[in-house]
């Protein structure tokens, strides 16, 4: 097994950094901190751990993944960048929604390897507890989510589709919408809260 | 003003736009591995030998777990939330896609691929894929609803009466096999520290899930913790202990490190139970004012292999108690198949239920050529006539007039395919909905600070819910402070005990514990208060003070809450409480209800169904919180659309083998697929159910839904459909 | 998902040369390509990244359209030409996955995706396009969204692309890179092989050929051009039967008319025997109905999906309506 030896640091920062954002309500106290995740040498030899430096929301980030790590683990399990989410690992459900180079993506059908240098957005990059983004401050309002776990990737979406400039009607915002599924049925809401946030816009 | 009842934005609700709420797999565990399932891929029989050299040879892998070298569990203890099986304790197959080995890997992507590597020799046998091909061997289900009453009941005489009705219905209704899918996969970090599990887990229970695994790992419940601040969703797929967090912690067992195990969407099809597929048959008949006369509900649901456990579909429960009619009989019965083992989902059973019972009701309106709203209310029901006792509060007919009137039912043209939009048929259906009032006990614990701030603490859950949010405003509202002030916890099981959080009963059941520990607080306060000349005066009692933004307001004068507890030396007063239902849950029958309202758009040839409006109006209580309490409404309404509309799990007839085991192909309504939907809310007056009058919100409006849509998809096509989803083929005439 | 390595040339000779070795695949928006991986059902040694070799361009003049095998899925969709003059390219591309899907979907890969027969992209079955000779279950199995026409003893998948049935209906060509430098022009009503006894094969394309680019002609026909999907769910689902048409008339006659169907073949079908009732016709609503009453000619539906026949009778009938109106 071979030690990763260039992002140990970045990656601790990282992780501090995801464990100083937990707080109330309901967090659990018996949190400790991650380890690093220990990529390894595979048996072929040419398809071990590679190094990909992303710039995620405007800071660069090295990771040592595998080529076949998608960019969704890369940043949920390397990262620790848990606000995007897995549902479906198939691109189907729209969870895992980021923005790479300014689009909207599916993280979980991306490779990491391939975003070597791009520009990722991550619901964390958005905004802030103390500066919620208008999209983000809309989906509070509106109460457009209940279980909170599509959010991030209905959010991420919302920004995207509204510099997309697919707000013209709420017909359209459904449709521009449809990629991302809420189980909660929170649809109704989240139409509301895009409409309201364009307005603003 | 009160804080209950308003709509205040979620308090969690800035965690979760910002992704900082943390779900089960997302906690930060020092030196976890990671660990993937292996499932059948034979429907019905045994393994016979695994291959496993290829999968230890690769790189990463720790252990392999199979039934071979599987940790023994304990065969007694736990509870109604205790799934025993499949749980690698023998090489028996029951199901296609049943759990056979556990593969542990320093990464995620090692631990996958290792378990593709995984070769199983088989004895296949052949599987029962289907009811239709066994229903000869239904039986009786041996815990119907827990046990608490049998699975018949019968008044009058049903069957004799049938035959003397001027409009009859005789029909068979099928729901399909529908798989919850919430967004957020079964997930587990499971940590031992010698005997010690600790135990991060996606569920509906924690108090479920810490009595299960300590039974089965056969400890002191004491020594399991168990944690879930954060739900992404449940809808009953997350209420038991399924498999899943049992083989996280065997494996974190079997490695000696923390394991997180994160099932697959594929593996949900075969992980947490479905609701299963139901045949019911109905026969119904009506004199000729329109008067029931008889009702007779056989209800077929299907089943795992006895040796899975038991899980029964309540069709029935509605027919018995919905409308004033003399004579109704209502059997369940249970059908063994090669499936897994089926739970609660959504509104369980009366979601299917309703949609036979509602749609025929409309079919015997029809017969009658008799407006369905107006063939409701002259079978309506004021007292229960099933239990033979007055309901808590019935506002169904509010219910009925206010949809009406909001929908503009009263513009109706009565006869199929009558309305007519270019090459769009349209079409308006309505239907009933009810669900019963559900409590448990629970308790609660608060401690309210010098700084004026109060943290309260209950071992619930909130699924989205809004758990932390309502139980905010009660806790703010008992203890005269603001919302802000009041931290409420939820989601560990060293907190005080709550039931699971199902069949809409965690306001009725959590909030009166929260209340009441409030309340133990408030007092003691007031006792600190009583012996300050400037609050009181000797002889004077608790009932002449009251609590008011932080400080304590008496007949003479008001004290800020920080400052008596400077003079008494305390940092901090702590009250504790348990609430349980009372006698009220023998003096009345407790039911929810409301009218489902919708209007559908048929394409006349291409046969979409498109709905483009829809309203329910709804008796659920008092509400607890206006904008929570419609997010619950909308999102029960548009899991109903799905059920209508989209949703069925397909089983391979030869192998057993789930044939769309994803979410592309399990179709769930997107958001295109939704309308403005308007929601009532018609009774905030309740006070018999329980201390707060909450009659339960979750799975109330999806009941009903489906029969709605299809009742509409009959006005607009002439076509009725008995089987569902309501699908394109069904509608090209 | 099986470790690979992968390599990102940024010349197609270098693509090409690399994809010559066994086990290799290109990637290009890897939307497809990530879930077959993700399941088992591809499982390459190394990936060729075609992303670096700049293949993205969308280009218009007098003669027609050439669009880079790279270029993503939304950017044709949303190019203002395309819009004008191939509206049913822009229509088929759009009632196509999801916009974050289409965001990294590209023309090239869109026209290769596998089908989405869940027996091929479930291991645990039996599938003769995945393992030939290892049976087909889905013929007597779970079939409804599979094919009726095309389909053989061995295989009903039915080919998946929306892009595909419009470009069967404008006649495009695809321009294919092999290597060696070799270049070579294919209709793409001959570029999908019917399964036969071969459903593995799916394409003529050669081992490490790719395809650089799909060209179209600007025809009077395309420029009133529809698309039609019909499904269950309103958005974001895979096509039970969707129709493409061009239509040229004037003075109430057809000039020119080609029509394509997707959701019933095994691979997009072009429908000649709709054609060649309305070439030359007077434009009326009984032409239509009679010419789309003559789809589906040598279809084998399963009892399940029989009913795709009707459908697809009338979902060409309404496309050919909203074109001629």
């Amino acid at each position: 097994m071979s030690e990763p030896s260039v992002t140990r640091r970045t990656l601790i920062t990282a992780t501090i950094t995801g464990i100083a954002m937990q707080s109330r309500p309901g967090q659990a106290d018996d949190t400790t901190p991650r380890s690093l995740p220990e990529p390894v040498a595979t048996h072929s030899g040419q398809v071990g751990p590679i190094t990909v430096e992303l710039q995620v929301n405007g800071r660069a980030l090295p990771l040592t993944v595998e080529p076949r790590t998608s960019l969704l683990d890369a940043l949920r399990e390397y990262a620790g960048l848990t606000g995007t989410k897995k549902g479906c690992d198939r691109g189907a459900c729209g969870a895992c929604t980021v923005h790479v180079d300014g689009r909207r993506v599916v993280s979980c059908l991306t490779l990491a390897a391939r975003c070597q240098g791009k520009a990722v957005t991550t619901i964390e990059g958005l905004g802030a507890d103390s500066q919620l983004n208008a999209v983000q401050a809309a989906f509070l309002h509106h109460d457009g989510f209940q279980c909170g776990y599509c959010t991030p990737g209905q959010i991420m979406s919302a920004a995207a589709l509204i510099n997309e400039c697919h707000t013209g009607s709420d017909g359209e915002i459904r449709e521009w919408m449809s990629g991302n599924i809420c189980r909660c049925g929170a649809y109704p809401n989240i139409v509301a809260a895009i409409r309201d946030a364009a307005g603003k816009a | 003003m009160p804080y209950i009842g308003q709509p205040i934005d979620r308090v969690d609700g800035h965690l979760k736009v910002t992704g900082r709420a943390k779900y089960a797999a997302e906690f930060a565990v020092l030196d976890v591995v990671h660990a993937v399932l292996v499932q059948s891929t034979v429907g019905a029989g045994a393994v016979l030998d695994f291959n496993l050299d290829k999968a230890k040879s690769m790189p990463g892998v720790l252990s392999i777990v199979t039934p071979q070298n599987a940790l023994k569990l304990a065969t007694k203890g736990g509870g109604p939330q205790t799934v025993r099986a499949p749980l690698l304790q023998d090489m028996n197959i029951a199901f296609n896609g049943q759990h056979i080995a556990i593969v542990i890997a320093s990464t995620l992507e090692q631990a996958d691929d290792a378990a593709s590597r995984i070769q199983v020799k088989y004895r296949r046998d052949e599987p029962v894929t289907s009811m239709g091909s066994v229903l000869g061997q239904a039986y009786p289900p041996k815990q119907f609803r827990n046990g608490e009453r049998p699975p018949d009941s019968m008044r009058g005489n049903p069957d004799e009466n049938f035959s003397s009705g001027a409009a009859k219905v005789d029909a068979t209704y099928v729901t399909p096999m529908e798989h919850h899918n919430p967004m957020e996969p079964h997930a587990t970090i499971a940590r031992w520290d010698g005997d010690r599990l600790t135990i991060w887990t996606a569920t509906q229970g924690i108090s479920g899930a810490q009595s299960t695994l300590a039974a089965l790992f056969d400890i002191d419940p004491a020594n399991v913790r168990v944690i879930c601040p954060y739900v992404g969703g449940g809808f009953g797929c997350k209420g038991s202990t399924w498999p899943p967090a049992t083989l996280a912690a065997m494996a974190a067992k079997i490695v000696n490190r923390p394991v997180k195990l994160v099932v697959t969407r594929a593996q949900m099809f075969t992980s947490n139970g479905y609701r299963p597929r139901t045949i019911q048959k109905l026969r119904f008949a009506a004199d000729d004012e329109g008067r029931l006369v008889s009702m007779r509900h056989d209800g077929f649901s299907q089943m795992s292999l006895p040796m899975l456990g038991e899980f029964s579909e309540p069709v029935g429960l509605a027919t018995e108690m919905l409308y004033s009619c003399p004579n109704v009989a209502v059997t369940h019965r249970l059908v063994p198949t090669n499936a897994s083992l089926p739970t609660y989902m959504r509104a369980p059973g009366l979601a299917s239920g309703n949609f036979a019972l509602e749609s025929a009701i409309d079919e015997l309106a029809v017969a009658l050529r008799m407006d369905p709203l107006e063939f409701r209310l002259r079978n309506y029901a004021d007292a229960d006539p099933h239990e033979n006792k007055p309901f808590a509060s019935k506002m169904l007919r509010d219910c009925y007039q206010q949809g009406a009137d909001a929908f503009g039912w009263s513009r109706r043209s009565p006869e199929p395919r009558s309305m007519r939009d270019g090459n769009v048929l349209l079409g308006w259906g309505m239907a009933t909905s009810t669900y019963p009032t559900h409590r448990m006990p629970a308790s609660a614990r608060v401690r309210v600070g010098a700084n004026g701030t109060a943290v309260v603490q209950v071992g619930t859950q909130d699924l989205g819910t809004g758990t932390y949010t309502v139980m905010s405003q009660i806790a703010a509202d008992t203890l005269g402070m603001p919302v802000e002030r009041v931290q409420f916890e939820l989601g560990d099981s060293t907190f005080p005990h709550a039931p699971v959080s199902g069949g809409s009963m965690t306001v009725a059941s959590v909030g009166p514990a929260v209340l009441a520990a409030c309340e133990a607080a408030r007092d003691k306060l007031f006792d600190l208060a009583l012996s300050d000349p400037r609050l009181a005066s000797p002889g004077s009692d608790r009932a002449a003070l009251r609590l008011q933004e932080g400080s304590v307001v008496g007949p003479a004068g008001q004290v800020p809450v920080a400052e008596l507890f400077a003079r008494h030396g305390q940092d901090f007063i702590e009250g504790s409480a348990s609430a349980k239902p009372g006698a009220e849950q023998k003096q009345y029958a407790m039911h929810a209800f409301g009218a489902q309202f919708v209007e559908v758009r048929v394409d006349a040839d291409l046969g979409e169904v498109r709905v483009s409006r829809f309203v329910g109006a709804f008796d659920s209580g008092r509400i607890m919180n206006a904008k929570t309490a419609r997010s619950q409404l909308i999102g029960g309404i548009v899991y109903g659309l799905g059920m209508a509309l989209l949703e069925e799990t397909h089983v391979d007839a030869e192998t057993g083998r789930i044939v769309n085991a994803n979410i592309a192909d399990y179709l769930v309504p997107v958001n295109a697929d939704v309308p403005n939907i308007e929601t009532i809310l018609v009774n905030n007056q309740e006070r018999n159910s329980n201390p707060l009058g909450a009659k339960g919100i979750g799975e109330l409006p999806m009941v009903g839904v489906a029969a709605a849509v299809a009742n509409a998809v009959y006005h607009a096509t002439g076509v009725r459909v008995r089987e569902l989803p309501i699908r394109i083929e069904n509608l090209l005439t | 998902m099986q470790a690979f390595s992968l390599l990102q040339p940024t010349s197609t000779g270098d693509a090409i040369a690399a994809a010559q070795a066994h086990g290799t695949k290109y990637i290009a928006g890897g939307s497809d390509l990530m879930q077959l991986m993700k399941d088992n059902v591809e499982a390459p040694d190394q990936l060729v990244d075609l992303e670096k070799l700049q293949l993205t361009g969308i280009r218009t003049d007098s003669g027609g359209l050439r669009l880079e095998a790279m270029a993503r899925m939304s950017d044709v969709a949303a190019h203002p030409a395309v819009q004008q003059r191939w509206p049913v390219i822009s229509a088929a591309l759009l009632a196509s996955a999801s916009p974050q899907v289409r965001n990294m979907g590209t023309i090239g890969g869109n026209l290769l995706q596998r089908t989405r027969c869940s027996y091929f992209r479930d291991t645990g079955f039996a599938c003769n396009k995945r393992e030939p000779g290892s049976g087909c279950p889905a013929i007597k199995g779970a079939s409804r969204m599979l094919s009726v026409l095309g389909g053989s003893d061995h295989c009903i998948a039915t080919h998946a692309s929306d892009l595909a049935v419009a470009l069967m209906a404008l006649d495009a060509t695809l321009e294919l890179h092999g290597a060696g430098d070799t270049r070579r022009e294919v209709p793409i009503g001959e570029f999908y092989r019917l399964p036969g006894n071969t459903p593995n094969i799916e394409t003529v394309l050669a081992p490490g050929e790719m395809i650089a680019a799909v060209i179209v002609q600007d025809t009077p026909a395309a420029r009133h051009s529809h698309y039609l999907k019909v499904r269950d769910r309103t958005s974001f689902e895979f096509a039970l039967v969707s129709a493409a048409v061009a239509l040229e008339t004037s003075e109430n006659t057809v000039r020119d008319v080609r029509v394509a169907a997707g959701g019933v073949g095994t691979r997009p079908w072009r429908l000649p025997e709709v054609e060649a009732a309305l070439h030359g016709a007077t434009l009326n609503d009984a032409l239509l109905r009679e010419a789309s009453a003559r789809a589906g000619v040598g279809a084998r539906p399963t009892r399940q999906n029989e009913f795709k026949l009707t459908l697809l009778r009338r979902t060409v009938l309404r496309a050919l309506q909203t074109a001629a109106a």
